[in-house]
């Protein structure tokens, strides 16, 4: 597994978006991605957590669970790291940006049990990734990932002033979108694959 | 030996986690001590963090909540000219349009992170807090309690006979933070060194269990008021009565001032309860009957058992009332009870011909 962690990156950026190609993150993908600003900063908060948690995740899982053959315990372990660390970025939030925390209001909380930050961390593991692939690995999760919750929620913002059938109105339409782009990032393919 | 490895491991990634939000709580979160300016007078010194509502009640400053600070009464209405911070979601459905413009909050929501400025009607400020011993609590059913505080030495208060107040509940068993939870009075206006309340029991209730199950005679209580604009209007239209439950609390207090100042306004009174063992209070509001000119008691029961032998009106309470009162009747009414109940008598008094403007009520 000595792929260039610079090709993960852009490889989870564009191929192998994690929203894209896998379909993690989905509950908060579709319920902020309505307007462009809280999406941005939902988007934003995903990069900072995805990236952090993802190291802490993999120093803990290297240093502390393989070691003592825990292995087994790195659902709960990972889980508990992402759940303290939002706590933190909400105080962080709550303090230094104000706005930010009043326009993600509930959803902050969300990140916890976002998949896609859960999904990264176990990904790295089961690629047996070094240090830096994971650190590229997350961070590119993460950019990714923002960067398809802004696309959605530029596309949901233009599409707000035609009329959709009523059938379609909200998360319908939001899939159809999000379907779509899953197929345009595969013309990408050429540029990075990990898979 | 694993099983050892493991806990410890586990635990100290725990503590770990715990330790570093406990820090980032202690740094993060304090927002030392900020300044609130009030109606432009008078300056208090208050620690950061808190929500506004309970901040200023650390300064005697009583602002009217229902629920206790969860944003769900819309009573704690202040101004906040600066550093309120932007209108929150939880909000906007308590606020008018006009409210808005004139930077009304709910103080429950507003937390104090920086200096303020706000306004608060000046009425409020003859709100306080008073201290109070538990005289008698008596059984009136099953599951409502007629509790009588007696006010300390020297002490008055002056309410308006509809009014309520917010008792303190001091923590207590599992429950570790003091609430305030509102009850109406129902002892008379003119008595002002006693109040009397009627509470009803809720199940798994913090306020109601600690009356019910940890509240002595003799006990220490406290409590802040009074509020409320829910009192008799001054004018001859004949009057009707909608209560269930504990909402006969008010109505109690205001037959009183009926009694007492001989106002003779042609009144009804429709009690709802479930059935027989749900009722109380029949021969009081009969004995209004004939201390007040012209007051008619109709207490109606919507399911009576079989052994209750009951002689009256059967019925839900919209219904009686629906058979009772005449169209397009002069009428004015005063409702207090359970939300539900409240929306549908409205319906009913409406469908009467009776303008909103004549409908007061007190939902709990």
């Amino acid at each position: 597994m000595d792929i260039n962690p610079i090709v993960i990156f852009f490889a989870s950026i564009s191929t192998s978006n994690i929203v894209l190609t896998n379909f993690l993150g989905m509950c908060s993908y579709l319920s902020i991605s309505r307007d462009l600003k809280a999406s941005w900063g939902l988007g934003q908060a995903v990069i900072f957590v995805m990236t952090t948690t993802t190291m802490l995740n993999f120093l803990v899982y290297k240093y502390i669970l393989v070691p003592a053959g825990l292995e087994y315990l790195r659902y709960i372990v990972f889980i508990i790291i992402v759940a303290a660390f939002v706590q933190l970025i909400e105080m962080i939030l709550e303090r230094y940006m104000t706005n930010l925390y009043y326009a993600l209001g509930i959803f902050l909380p969300l990140i916890t049990v976002n998949c896609a930050i859960l999904g990264v961390a176990l990904f790295m593991v089961i690629r047996e990734y070094t240090f830096l692939q994971s650190l590229a690995y997350g961070a590119g999760g993460g950019i990714g990932w923002a960067l398809a919750i802004v696309a959605l929620a530029g596309i949901r913002e233009k599409v707000d002033e035609t009329k959709i059938p009523k059938g379609l109105q909200g998360a319908g339409f939001a899939l159809i979108v999000t379907g779509i782009m899953a197929m345009a990032f595969i013309g990408l393919s050429g540029i990075a694959n990990i898979q | 030996m694993a099983v050892l490895t493991t806990t410890t491991i586990i635990t100290a990634i725990g503590v770990f986690l715990a330790g570093l939000l406990t820090l980032a709580e202690r740094f993060l979160l304090n927002y030392g001590i900020c300044k609130i300016v009030v109606n432009g007078e008078k300056t208090y010194e208050i620690k950061g963090g808190n929500h506004l509502l309970g901040s200023l009640q650390q300064h005697d400053i009583f602002i009217p909540s229902a629920c206790g600070g969860r944003g769900t009464c819309g009573l704690c209405k202040v101004a906040v000219l600066e550093g309120g911070g932007p209108l929150l979601p939880t909000e906007t459905p308590y606020l008018t349009a006009e409210e808005i413009e004139n930077h009304f909050r709910l103080s429950c929501q507003v937390r104090v992170r920086n200096d303020l400025n706000i306004l608060i009607p000046e009425e409020l400020f003859s709100i306080r807090e008073y201290h109070a011993k538990v005289i008698r609590i008596k059984d009136l059913t099953y599951d409502t309690k007629y509790l009588s505080l007696g006010l300390a030495e020297g002490e008055t208060v002056d309410f308006v006979a509809g009014q309520y107040i917010q008792l303190m509940i001091p923590t207590y068993g599992k429950v570790k933070e003091e609430v305030y939870r509102a009850y109406s009075v129902a002892s008379p206006q003119t008595l002002k060194t006693q109040i009397d309340l009627i509470i009803r029991r809720v199940p798994q209730g913090i306020s109601t269990t600690y009356v019910f199950d940890y509240l002595k005679e003799g006990d220490s209580i406290t409590f802040n008021g009074p509020y409320g604009d829910f009192f008799l209007r001054d004018n001859s239209r004949e009057i009707i009565y909608i209560a269930g439950g504990s909402g006969l609390g008010p109505i109690k207090s205001m037959l009183h001032k009926m009694a007492e100042e001989g106002i003779d306004r042609k009144a009804t009174f429709f009690f709802g309860c479930v059935s027989g063992k749900d009722l109380y209070f029949v021969d009081e509001m009969k004995e209004f009957e004939d201390r007040v000119p012209k007051f008619k008691f109709v207490p109606a029961l919507s399911n009576p058992e079989a052994n209750d032998g009951w002689q009256g009106e059967t019925g839900l309470i919209t219904e009686v009332v629906d058979r009772h009162i005449k169209e397009d009747g002069e009428y004015e009414a005063y409702l207090c009870g359970s939300p539900g109940m409240i929306d549908a008598s409205i319906k009913v008094l409406k469908s009467k011909g009776i303008p909103e403007e004549h409908i007061f009520f007190d939902k709990f």
